[in-house]
Order: structure tokens, then sequence, then C-alpha cells
């Protein structure tokens, strides 16, 4: 990537109306890296995730995209820089792969240009990066879930920004589709220098994919870091409510958790 | 295997071109279906202004629309029958082309203006102006405009909720459209027959005694909102993919949304305006253009022609189908449209998509 773009919060705080969900969140995403916010249901990693991409507008403090408040620049122009994969995104009824992948160019094209030659152009390199070019013509409701996935996630590459933005991509996927998908992340990653955040639902390959780790709980950080120093047993029962052991995973090196429950328990 | 294979344009396989083929091939057949349904609107347009107490040969029709025809034919075609049949394809198109927009923007098949009450919300008023205010010809039509956009408004105000989805529009819509035709109920009992009938036609939507006066005041307002409609479709196709991923693609959501539904709103209130709440061409055109255009995409320029037909091919139908009494075009568009609605309901509920 030719440029590189900043992004960090200072003092967020992100509510439903009197709710507050995010509170006080100051968090440096660390360009050209992959940053992975894991943490329990409804901790408010999604809604951390949507102010990230300006989606919700803070209650106090804000998010800074290159040191200037993301709410005060064109949204166009931050959409040329940042993408987002939302949880569920809509595929209109009979709309074809390559016609879906083209809606996001959006922001490359104006009232007057339309589509270009550089517009197939990317939206060839999505396809051809997600490995997805030969369904280039089907109707995305004939795929499967993980044919989806990747449609979606060429569609937020074919936006063609530094910075990737995605909430649980790997949800409704089984466990060789989501190996897949984050893979196809890492080689977005080390290829083309993209900052890519992700949230994840599952501990093990988060602690395996991420370069950056962010454990949530209640709105707030627990615990940031490398995985290896991140992710220990006290934190993950802080965060999760569940007691755990945390062994060397025997593929990555990275943390692997191992929940202890109520029964089956050998030790 | 990869559909493309079978398609291949020549031996040239790079990535771009099979991502430029794939998009060709949609643009092409959306490309033909809006020559076809050009040609065909022209041709009924032709039939319609052909017949009447005198037949005109189809031929000398053409003639005289590009000026070659004599006289008194030519007085026939272009004086006569010309603004009826004018009037026909700007109010269709205009309806067509609203409820295509309202009913890709609320991702919902009933959604349509003549559904959610905003029609309704035109006849009202038009029914209190005339009936109570002793109102008619230009101030009737002003009046049903300004009772379309009234609607509206209140509409989204009521299903305003951080917000507006398409589900939630629909109900207040529909609660609306049923307050709003008791209004006109109680309006003709409470009136004597003779106005309630002129009202009656007025609410069933009748081409009839169109002057160029109506092309006049229609033609300008929709050669300007219909250039709207296209530029603001470049929204709809983002906003179709559901509000978080159109926020992420840089569009502001609610702006956007406003302006497309001022847009639709005002396009559905001039029709209205100029030939009544002509039923079900708003809600049927949109579909019926969709499946021809290859269900892909928004197909606003096709939505307006399958308007423009359907209303043109109806005022045909109601002049010289029935016999010698002419029906207003309303009871043909509602004979076509209302089994359609039930066949939606029926299906919608079916497939579990709740309408």
């Amino acid at each position: 990537m030719s440029e590189e773009h900043r992004l960090h919060t200072r003092g967020l705080t992100l509510a439903y109306g009197q709710r507050p969900v995010v509170t006080d969140l100051s968090i440096d995403i660390p360009t050209g890296k992959i940053t992975v916010i894991v943490g329990a249901n409804a901790c408010g990693k999604s809604t951390f995730l949507r102010g990230l991409a300006r989606l919700l507008t803070p209650r106090s403090g804000a998010v800074y995209l290159d040191g200037k408040e993301i709410h005060t620049l064109p949204t166009k122009s931050v959409a040329a820089k940042l993408g987002l994969l939302p949880q569920s995104p809509v595929a209109p009824d009979g709309i074809r792969v390559a016609d879906l992948v083209g809606r996001g160019r959006y922001p490359h094209q104006g009232w007057f240009r339309n589509w270009s030659a550089a517009d197939d152009e990317a939206v060839a390199d999505a396809l051809v990066a997600t490995g997805t070019l030969d369904l280039a013509s089907r109707p995305v409701d004939e795929l499967s879930g993980g044919q989806r996935q990747r449609i979606w996630i060429a569609m937020a590459l074919a936006q063609d920004t530094d910075l990737l933005l995605l909430d649980e991509p790997t949800t409704f996927l089984d466990v060789s589709h989501q190996v897949e998908v984050l893979d196809l992340l890492t080689d977005l990653n080390r290829n083309d220098g993209k900052t890519i955040v992700i949230v994840l639902h599952d501990l093990n390959l988060a602690c395996r994919y991420a370069d950056h780790l962010i454990a949530m709980k209640d709105g707030t950080i627990v615990a940031e870091g490398v995985a290896a120093d991140a992710v220990t047993e006290e934190m993950v029962t802080t965060v999760f409510g569940m007691p755990c052991r945390v062994v060397p995973d025997p593929v990555s090196r990275t943390p692997m958790v191992v929940p202890i429950g109520r029964h089956h328990s050998a030790v | 295997m990869a559909t493309y294979l079978g398609h291949r344009p020549g031996a040239d396989r790079s990535p771009r071109v099979v991502v430029a083929w794939a998009r060709r091939r949609r643009r092409a057949r959306v490309a033909t279906v809006t020559l076809a349904l050009a040609a065909v609107c022209f041709a009924v347009l032709c039939v319609s202004l052909s017949l009447g107490d005198v037949d005109v040969p189809v031929l000398d029709v053409a003639r005289s629309l590009f000026g070659a025809g004599d006289g008194g034919i030519g007085y026939i075609v272009n004086e006569l029958r010309l603004p009826r049949a004018l009037v026909a394809i700007l109010a269709g198109g205009a309806f067509g082309l609203s409820g295509a927009i309202f009913q890709t923007l609320m991702h919902n098949p009933l959604a349509s203006p003549d559904i959610i009450g905003i029609t309704a919300g035109a006849s009202a008023a038009a029914v209190l102006g005339l009936l109570s205010f002793g109102l008619d010809g230009f101030a009737v039509s002003a009046v049903a405009f300004a009772g379309a956009l009234a609607t509206a408004a209140a509409i989204y105000l009521l299903a305003w909720r951080k917000g507006v989805t398409g589900y939630r529009l629909v109900l207040v819509g529909i609660a609306m459209a049923a307050m709003l035709t008791s209004v006109v109920s109680y309006s003709l009992t409470r009136t004597d027959v003779y106005d309630a009938r002129q009202a009656l036609v007025w609410l069933t939507g009748s081409l009839n005694a169109k002057t160029w006066t109506t092309v006049q005041i229609l033609g300008p307002i929709t050669a300007v909102l219909v250039p709207l409609a296209l530029l603001a479709g470049r929204w709809l196709t983002t906003l179709q993919l559901g509000d978080n991923a159109a926020w992420a693609l840089g569009v502001s959501v609610e702006r956007c949304r406003m302006g497309l539904i001022v847009v639709a709103v005002a396009l559905v209130g001039a029709a209205t305006a100029a030939v009544g709440p002509v039923a079900f061409v708003a809600f049927v055109s949109g579909p019926i253009a969709r499946r021809l255009a290859g269900d892909n995409g928004i197909a606003l320029v096709p939505s307006a022609l399958v308007g423009a037909l359907v209303l043109t091919a109806a005022d045909l139908a109601a002049q010289r189908a029935f016999g010698a009494g002419q029906l207003p075009v309303g009871v043909v568009t509602s004979i076509v449209g209302a089994p359609y609605l039930l066949w939606l309901l029926a299906n919608t509920n079916r497939v579990g998509r709740g309408g």
C-alpha cells in the first residue's frame, strides 16, 4: 500500500439511548497489524467496532483518523480509507457476484464518473484475492455460506482501503471455513500491508491470528497487547467469567484456552 | 464449474475481462429490456391515438406525431387525443418510478405509495377540497399534491425511531391509509349525490378530458423529478445492502434516504394530482420491471417505462374494451393489481419473509 492510515480513539464513550455501551476507551490501532477484539456477548465489542467505523456518534470523546476527528471528515472520503464489513449485510434478491462486489466501488465514483476500467480491475483483484473469480456471474443467493462470506469480504476489498474492519466475519462458518477466512485476512495484511481489525468469537483463533489482542468487558478494556502476554488464566476468568487453563497451542505456540466446566474434569 | 467459461470473449481471460464480461451481460439485458419497453410503449401509444369516434390508421397517427399528417387527422391526433395519452405516459412513469424507489428503499414490495397511504393522503385532501371548500380544476390538484407530501411527512415522523425501517413504515402507512380512507368515506356520506359522484370519479382515477394544460404542468415537473430520481438511484444501490454497509461505503444514510423519499413522494404526488389516485400502478411496476431486467439491481428506468405502459394500456382498455361505456382507468388497474396484491401477501407469508 502506498500510504498508511492511522486510527485511534481518545476517551471514546458510545451509548444506545441512555445506556452507555462503551466507556472512555483510548486505543491506538497498530498500523499494518492485525488487531483482534474479543469479549463475552454484549461486552460492547461490536459497538466499539461500529464506533471506530463512524457508524455511531460518540457520546463523548472521539475517533481519530490520521489525527483528525473522524466525524468531521466527509463520510465518502473516509470510505476511501476505511472499510467495514458489518455483521449482517443484505444481498439484494438475485444480485450476481460481480455486481455485488462492484458496489464496493461506490466511494471511488462520482455523480458523473461512473463505472470505469479501474473499477473492473479492482473488482477482479478482490475476486482473485478471495478465490472467487469463477463465481463472478453466479447469483449470490445460490452460494454456500462460506462462499458468500468470501464475496462480502471481496466487496470490502473492492473498496480498496488501507484500513479494514470486520465484525465477526467467521460467524455461521464451519471451522475449516473460519480458518480459511482468517488465513485470507492474514494474506491481505502480510502482502498488502492492510491494517485489519476483527471482532472474533473464538478465543483460540483470536490468539493465533492476532498481532495485537484487545479483551473487552462491560465496555472497557481488560487486557491489551500481544496474545502471549495478554491472555492469562486470570484474564480469561475475568472476561468470560469462566475458569480455564491456558496452554501453548501445539500448532502455533500461541496461548490456547481450555475451558473448565462443572463436568469432565480429570485434574 | 465456472459459468463464465461458456461465454468467454475470445482467448483473453484475464480477471479484469471476466469481471467486465459478467457485468456487461447484465447491462446488455437491462438495455435490451429498456429499449423493448420503450418500443412497446410507443406502439401502444400509437394504437390508443388511432382509436376513437373516428378511427385513424396507425400509420397516419405516426405521420401526424412527426408533424407530417394532414390537417384534420393532425387535429384529432395531436389536439384531441395526444394530451390524454401523454398524461398517461407521464403519470404512469412517475407512479412506476416512485413505487420502485419506495419498494427498494424499504426492502419491501408492499411499501409502495399506493399501499402505504400516500395516495390516500392525496385523495383525502382532494375530496375535502372538492366537497368542503368547493375547489375545482387546478386547485384540487394542488391540494392533492400537498396532501401527498403532508401524509408522507406524517408517516415518516410516526414511523421514526432513531431511523426508519421498512416494516414499521409499512405498518404505520397501512394504518394511515385506513384512517384517510375513512375521512374520504365520511366526506362522501355528508354530501349530496351529484357532488359525491364528481368526487368518486376523481377518487377512482381518470384520464378523461385531459388537455394540453395538464401536460404543460405535469411535463416540466416530471422533467425535473425523473433525472433527480435517476441520479439519486446511486444511493439506492448502496442502501439496498443495509444501513451499516451503506454507511461503511460512505453514504450519509438518513440524509440520502430522506432525499430519495422526497423525490419519490413528489413524483407520486404530481401524478396523483394530475390523474387521481390510480390504484396499483406504482405497486406493480417495480416488480414487473425487475423481473424483466433479470432480478438484478434496481431497474429504475424499466420501472418508469412499465408504469407508463401499464397506465397507457389500462386506459386503452378502459376506453375500448367494455363496449360503449367508458370506465375510469383506475377500475382497470385495480382489476389487474388486486390479484397481484393477494398473491404477494399469500406468497411472502409462505416463504416467511413476513411482507
